[in-house]
């Protein structure tokens, strides 16, 4: 419906794939005598949605610990927006504008969803602790500006009945649901999915999907997922790479990874 | 447990007496017509609204009451509020829109999602061009609605959102004349490219640059609008066969309408929270209708799920729902308040028995009520029933209708004990509703209610109900053999409902007249009574009885997953989805106990002694509208349900104890699958009054 349509820029509604906004050269990342990743390069362009999929252990939360500086690379180079580095810092990179959701939730199940999708936009709060405590001013203008817009994206996930249930009282699709939720209040330019549709039904699954192809259409966000489930991937994705034991083994449009050979043994495995 | 439905007195239904049901043919001729209603063919005189049309009403409004809220929707989590002349601006939009895009009079135009402000406003812009809004279930899947697309020739169509337009788009092919598609929320479809598609904002972008061009093109098309001219096309839910279109007049609408703001008093200072599905004629007359007659506020939910929360924010003064959403309310009380702490649960379940025993007498404003019990429920108001009714948003409720099935007595009288005044009503589509009503202060358990003002009701000598009034339809669309046989030489509408006049006048409604049958030893089967009684336990969603031409009555259970699962919580019972808790043996010793306790009803009656029934079945899945099964009003289409479900029902009427099944299923998304189960057939206990041994022996 309608009135809520979310007031955005015109120029957002357009859902073309730009330039690169990250790319990744030579990134390895070692845990002591375990190669995490070696010697991984590839590329994320503006607006488009990419899958990062492999067979478990490839990698794959790894690589986006790296984007997401939680982890940091023995070596490779790191380009974000133009700005090249050897390594990212969590607090930095959520401040350019990368948000992201974990493989096992990770919400505050005491609070409410309305305040847990507040705690999404703390890092554009402006006002300081104890105006906050005083609630006055300043800190309440800044709070309707912020409450706004995290009405805007309950509507926009459709969880209107639960702005007050307690996460924790909440079923698994639809943590996942509000965890997303909390990634899109940041209002990121780089959304990161560690696999948002695992462990859920088929039509949890395809609401997920929908929203995510919405969240990029609607807002123009750029998107790395982490996904297991083929159809999801090859349905949704612009591009897919694939890793395995921690090399870059695909790189393309969905069509061309489903008939590379190097994926289908490594999914399928090889006779030796 | 306790659980209040189940509470002893649960069956105490009014026994029927049932009239001569031999015969399974409509009754066509008037010298079969046997009973005539008392003194009721009263008509409401020079209503003021008789020369009137919706379109008229809104300008009527909108110059009387401009700046009065007309409709709130709650948006961003804050309710928004739309004035009467707001309205009357946005609809001339639209209609503006509309003609531009080549609307001619007598056209129809598509109305389908859930309840939205603008698209109630668009039925009204098409009724100012002189179209004929047609509203379709918006759950509906894309097949189910080509039937109506194509019947009503539909050239535009106003939707929701994206899901809609996937269906009609996906019907192109098969609709030719589908040509214009309007979309309410652009979500999703900035990617479309097709000619035919174009959002809200456009088409009134649209609609006001053709008004300026074509100053008093609004006006004259409202005044070359007549009351005889067809408001609105409603499509039956079709339990049997295609959907046939309904067509009513602006004047027996309005008509209708203003008799129910006569008969409790609705006026423009009412609220009412639009949530019932807008194809169906209980919220075309009930939000639609009403608010144009009388000028109250219409308040749109967030979304289907927030209701609840909807409800309790507005706090309706005025709410019709079918009996399940009353049932859904209750099955939630009776939850939290097993969850409560002890001291709350003794002090509800006290309260709720000084309830019981005196409110029903307080609320009709009876005098013989011993002081003592005064005090007690002034306290339970106090300490239970105010906040209770306050917590479910009903505590400014004064009139509630139920309608559209019949309502258990346990559920009746548990929201007419709080003080609500719930009345139950009698109606069709064809008849817009409105046939009988409980009066305030009047309510028989069991009943109707006698005819309301205007409405002349006979029981022909078949049994079944005759409707004659100005509410009546002006036709089935396309369909004159169709609508010339449902009405007899006289003008009265045969319902095809079975029913009779108490001593007091109120009618009694059996089942449908050609659902009634026989057992094979000639007595009475009335499927729907039965099924009633079955779905008045709380346990218990849907119920199929089976046994014409059979020896011996069987059924069809579906569980309440929310009452049962609940249930099985208490008891440590383990279960991972419907069908396994639908399958496990304590579930079935449960449903036998219920059914056990319908026999006992039925077998004090003489007549329906031999419907006892014998065997059951709990089905591995829930009835669902998507699978044909139900209608889109939520009615069993029993002769599906026994064409489907063959196997069981063999196995019902044999002695096999268990039997398996292979059903077809449709998943919401559209795709469908073979689901396979392997079912016990339970066993129920069986009274053994004198007309029943016969059946109890075949049972054992």
């Amino acid at each position: 419906m309608s009135a809520n349509a979310m007031p955005l820029d015109a120029n957002l509604h357009r859902r073309e794939i730009g330039s690169v906004i990250l790319a990744l050269e030579n990134i390895s990342l070692a845990f002591g005598g375990v190669q995490a990743l070696s010697d991984i390069s590839f590329d994320v362009r503006e607006h488009e949605i990419l899958a990062i999929i492999g067979p478990n252990g490839a990698g794959k939360s790894s690589l986006l610990n790296v984007i997401n500086g939680v982890y940091h690379p023995q070596q490779g180079t790191i380009t974000f927006k133009g700005e090249k580095r050897h390594q990212m810092n969590p607090h930095k990179v959520a401040s350019q504008g990368v948000a992201r959701t974990f493989q096992n939730i990770a919400l505050f199940k005491g609070m409410s969803v309305l305040d847990n999708l507040m705690t999404g936009r703390n890092l554009m709060m402006k006002t300081g602790i104890l105006q906050q405590a005083l609630y006055w001013g300043a800190t309440q203008r800044e709070e309707l500006v912020h409450r706004a817009r995290v009405e805007e994206i309950i509507t926009f996930l459709e969880i209107e009945s639960i702005r007050k249930t307690p996460v924790g009282r909440l079923p698994y699709g639809l943590q996942k649901r509000v965890e997303l939720g909390r990634a899109l209040a940041a209002e990121p330019t780089m959304l990161l999915l560690d696999e948002p549709m695992a462990g859920m039904n088929v039509e949890e699954k395809q609401d997920m999907c929908r929203f995510v192809l919405d969240v990029n259409e609607e807002f123009g966000t750029t998107i790395v997922l982490i996904e297991h489930d083929m159809g999801v991937v090859m349905d949704i994705s612009d591009r897919v790479v694939v890793l395995d034991y921690g090399k870059k083994i695909g790189d393309g449009a969905p069509d061309d990874v489903r008939n590379n050979q190097a994926v289908i043994d490594a999914y399928l495995g090889v006779k030796h | 447990m306790r659980v209040f439905p189940l509470s002893g007195r649960v069956l105490e239904m009014k026994k029927y007496a049932f009239k001569l049901p031999e015969a399974k043919h409509v009754a066509k001729r008037a010298d079969l017509i046997s009973t005539i209603s008392e003194g009721n063919a009263v008509t409401v005189s020079a209503a003021p609204g008789n020369a009137m049309t919706f379109p008229r009403l809104l300008e009527k409004h909108a110059a009387a009451r401009g700046d009065r809220p007309a409709m709130r929707e709650k948006d961003l989590g804050i309710w928004q509020t739309t004035s009467w002349s707001q309205v009357r601006a946005e609809v001339e939009a639209i209609a503006g829109g509309l003609a531009a895009l080549g609307f001619k009079r007598g056209d129809c135009l598509a109305v389908i999602g859930d309840n939205r402000p603008r698209l109630y406003w668009s039925m009204m812009a098409a009724q100012c061009l002189g179209g004929i809004p047609v509203p379709l279930y918006q759950d509906a899947v894309a097949q189910e609605m080509v039937y109506v697309l194509q019947d009503a020739d539909v050239r535009f169509a106003i939707v929701e959102d994206q899901e809609q337009i996937d269906k009609l788009l996906s019907l192109m092919p098969e609709c030719a004349s589908l040509s214009h598609l309007v979309y309410d929320d652009p979500r999703g479809l900035r990617k479309y490219a097709q000619p035919q598609l174009m959002g809200y904002e456009r088409l009134t972008a649209m609609g006001r640059a053709f008004n300026a061009t074509h100053p008093g093109f609004f006006g004259d098309q409202i005044a070359l609008g007549k009351p005889d001219d067809i408001a609105v096309m409603l499509y039956t839910s079709g339990t049997t066969g295609k959907p046939k279109g309904v067509s009513h007049t602006h004047a027996a609408l309005i008509q209708t309408a203003n008799v129910l703001v006569a008969f409790d008093g609705i006026s423009e200072n009412d609220d009412l929270l639009c949530y019932l599905p807008m194809a169906w004629v209980g919220d075309f007359l009930y939000s639609y209708g009403q608010s144009y007659v009388t000028g109250l506020c219409l308040n749109c939910p967030e979304s289907t799920d927030t209701v609840m929360e909807c409800l309790r924010e507005i706090g309706p003064t005025y709410y019709f729902a079918p009996p399940r959403v009353y049932e859904n309310i209750l099955t939630q009380v009776m939850i939290r308040i097993q969850d409560a702490n002890p001291l709350k649960r003794r002090m509800f379940h006290y309260f709720m028995d000084v309830a019981r025993r005196v409110g029903i007498r307080v609320l009709d404003g009876k005098q013989d009520i011993a002081l003592m019990d005064r005090v007690l429920y002034g306290i339970g108001e106090l300490l239970v029933y105010g906040p209770m009714k306050n917590v479910l948003g009903l505590s400014r409720i004064r009139v509630a209708y139920s309608g559209g099935e019949a309502i258990g007595p346990d559920l009746f009288n548990f929201y007419r004990s709080m003080g609500i005044n719930l009345k139950q009503l009698y109606g069709m589509t064809e008849t817009c509703v409105t046939v009988c009503m409980q009066k305030s202060g009047d309510v028989k358990l069991g009943t109707v209610g006698p005819p309301m003002p205007g409405v002349e009701v006979r029981v022909a000598g078949n049994g079944e109900v005759l409707v004659r009034s100005k509410g009546m339809m002006k036709e089935y669309h396309r369909q004159p053999e169709a609508s010339k046989s449902v009405v007899n030489a006289e003008g009265f509408f045969l319902t095809g409902d079975a029913g009779f006049f108490d001593t007091d006048g109120h009618l009694v409604i059996i089942d449908r007249a050609k659902d009634v049958g026989r057992l094979a030893d000639g007595s009475l089967f009335a499927p729907k009574y039965i099924e009633n009684k079955l779905k008045f336990f709380p346990y218990i969603k849907e119920a199929v009885a089976f046994g014409d031409g059979r020896d011996q009555v069987t059924a069809m259970i579906n569980i309440d997953v929310a009452a049962l699962g609940d249930w099985a919580e208490r008891r440590n019972l383990g279960y991972s989805g419907y069908a396994d808790l639908a399958a496990k043996p304590e579930v079935y010793a449960l449903i036998a106990e219920c059914i056990g306790r319908v026999n006992v009803d039925l077998a004090a009656d003489p007549k329906l002694a031999t419907s006892q029934i014998t065997r059951f079945v709990i089905l591995h899945k829930e009835l669902d509208a998507d699978d044909g099964e139900l209608t889109r009003t939520r009615k069993v289409r029993r002769n599906i349900i026994a064409e489907k479900y063959a196997v069981i029902v063999e196995a019902l009427f044999s002695t096999v104890e268990h039997c398996e099944i292979e059903a077809a299923m449709k998943f919401e998304d559209g795709r469908s699958g073979v689901v396979r189960a392997d079912l016990k057939i339970g066993v129920a206990k069986i009274q053994a009054s004198d007309q029943a041994t016969s059946v109890a022996r075949k049972a054992a």
